[in-house]
């Protein structure tokens, strides 16, 4: 990788048929940054994210993520980022611990690696006392921080988040956000997507797709000065209103 | 005649989801409980609309008893559960047609009520309710809810997971319905909706933490609280997290709100501490409570 970006995307493109559900997007995403990668329902984000964790094929563009291209190194790609979404994270019928020796043993660590990392992470999140309950069982707060950890086992580049906190209550959300904080603080580039305006506002950088398209690329800052709006949430509703 | 609940408990096996819960709905009222997930909010929702029997306590809905005028109450209200519950394989005429035929009423007859919101969906009439996307399904639902011209609506998370722009529609759509004198219980996990409802309770693990108007509810918040900004959102707010008086630190988007343990707190000692630990463009204004910071205040 010649540059400091970890992501470089280039009229990436994606379409089903006649529709386009991505059309020509170009970013890039430097390292060490909290990505905020926002868009109304239906504007191709989870799409542009299919490709980029190199589970969907682009139609046309260019793209690399973490050093690998989508097209050639999907596999690579997908052995160096960490991914987790609200819909899928953790196996509700493992246990806390089997979770993470689940994970662990599906990114290769050695049983070593994932014994340190077991007992490193239940410390940092102050499982240890239900390291045998069932993730069935904990609160969706508790699920969400413990699925990011898990995320992050095997020491991924780059993860990715698919609206992390949706549903979670308010001190949760800001719990994640400060996990969040800390592992960009690491080093780890964090890309991000969610619906809360406020925590658009703890990114970066911001990038909101209309219509399968990137119609704003800024810093919180600086985009609600383009937009003359006081908060995210006036500029997102001023751009996807159109 | 709106909605009353009476120390309404619900246990499931591990878990007291309500633990004797009290409030009254006036009748056209739009009145909100807002919490997160596991709060108990589904569960109130289910034994309101007679789906679910409570362990104690009693509730009635516009007049009828949830447990002796069950079959009077499931004529009467509309009920939009959080997760989408039509059929699938049927088409979008097909879905409302089916429960207007269910409720003993034709689509026609009370289409004025759903026009506003039908007629968004109404180019896809002929499209199967399971390849609908997010943001129609939820339109679809409504106008399914809404079909039998009931006096109580029922919503549970209608905009979990919804863009901010679908949830502007949404909310724009029941200010006017509720001007047909519907009244509507809704739930959400946003802070921002409850802004929009007359008024709200703050419900968390089975219990109401307070209940009142959106104006009224924030000056439950017992402390003065100030906006604190820095050059470094990380180390701003790991400082005022170490600093020996902070009574609550939270991130708001571009700022950290911030409240002190002292009654003089002056807000040039923690410029001056702030300073001193090496942070820049520091800026310190007092700011009024949110919804939210009234929320996590009431739920510590």
């Amino acid at each position: 990788m010649v540059s400091n970006n970890i992501i470089q995307v280039e009229n990436l493109t994606k379409a089903f048929g006649d529709f386009t559900a991505v059309n020509a997007i170009s970013f890039e995403v430097k390292k060490g940054e909290i990505f905020g990668f926002l868009g109304a329902n239906g504007a191709g984000k989870t799409t542009a994210m299919k490709m980029l964790i190199g589970i969907s094929r682009p139609t046309s563009g260019k793209a690399t993520v973490a050093g690998f291209d989508v097209y050639k190194n999907p596999d690579a790609i997908k052995k160096n980022i960490g991914y987790m979404s609200q819909k899928f994270a953790l196996y509700d019928d493992l246990t806390v611990k089997e979770n993470i020796t689940f994970y662990g043993g599906i990114y290769g660590l050695s049983r070593k690696q994932i014994k340190e990392k077991t007992n490193q992470l239940l410390e940092e999140l102050g499982l240890q006392k239900i390291v045998g309950e069932l993730v069935g069982s904990l609160p969706l707060g508790w699920k969400q921080k413990l699925s990011f950890s898990v995320a992050l086992l095997h020491e991924p580049k780059i993860v990715f988040l698919d609206e992390p906190t949706g549903g979670v209550d308010p001190i949760t959300r800001r719990q994640f956000w400060e996990m969040i904080y800390k592992t960009a603080h690491n080093g780890t580039t964090i890309f991000v997507t969610t619906h809360y305006m406020d925590e658009a506002e703890y990114c970066d950088r911001v990038s909101i797709m209309v219509d399968g398209k990137i119609e704003a690329l800024d810093t919180p800052k600086k985009l609600k000065e383009q937009f003359k709006a006081k908060t995210m949430n006036d500029v997102f509703l001023k751009l996807a209103r159109g | 005649m709106g909605i009353s609940v009476k120390h309404i408990s619900k246990s499931y096996k591990k878990v007291n989801a309500l633990k004797g819960i009290s409030f009254e709905v006036k009748p056209g009222e739009l009145f909100g409980l807002i919490g997160p997930d596991g709060a108990g909010k589904t569960t109130l929702f289910r034994i309101l609309t007679t789906l679910l029997f409570a362990d104690q306590g009693t509730a009635s809905v516009s007049g009828y008893d949830v447990v002796k005028d069950y079959k009077s109450i499931r004529n009467s209200v509309g009920y939009m559960p959080g997760r989408f519950s039509l059929y699938q394989d049927l088409t979008v005429a097909e879905n409302l047609e089916f429960f207007a035929t269910i409720f003993g009423t034709t689509v026609k007859e009370n289409y004025d009520l759903i026009k506003d919101i039908y007629i968004q969906i109404e180019p896809f009439k002929n499209r199967r309710a399971g390849k609908l996307s997010g943001g129609m399904k939820q339109k679809l639902a409504l106008s399914c809810a809404l079909i039998h011209k009931p006096k109580v609506l029922f919503l549970d998370e209608p905009t979990t997971g919804v863009d901010p722009v679908s949830r502007k529609e949404f909310w724009d759509m029941l200010k006017r319905l509720q001007q047909t004198g519907i009244t509507i219980l809704v739930s959400t996990p946003y802070m921002d909706e409850a802004a929009l409802c007359d008024r709200i309770a703050l419900i968390q693990d089975g219990k109401i933490l307070q209940i009142d108007t959106p104006q009224g509810i924030v000056k439950h918040y017992p402390k003065k609280i100030f906006n604190v900004q820095a050059d470094n959102m990380y180390e701003l707010i790991n400082l005022l997290k170490d600093y020996a008086h902070q009574y609550s630190v939270y991130p708001f988007g571009e700022f950290v709100h911030y409240s002190d343990k002292r009654a003089d707190f002056n807000t040039a000692d923690l410029q001056s501490y702030l300073t001193e630990k090496g942070l820049k463009d520091i800026a310190i204004e007092t700011t009024k409570a949110t919804i939210e910071d009234t929320f996590m205040e009431l739920a510590k």
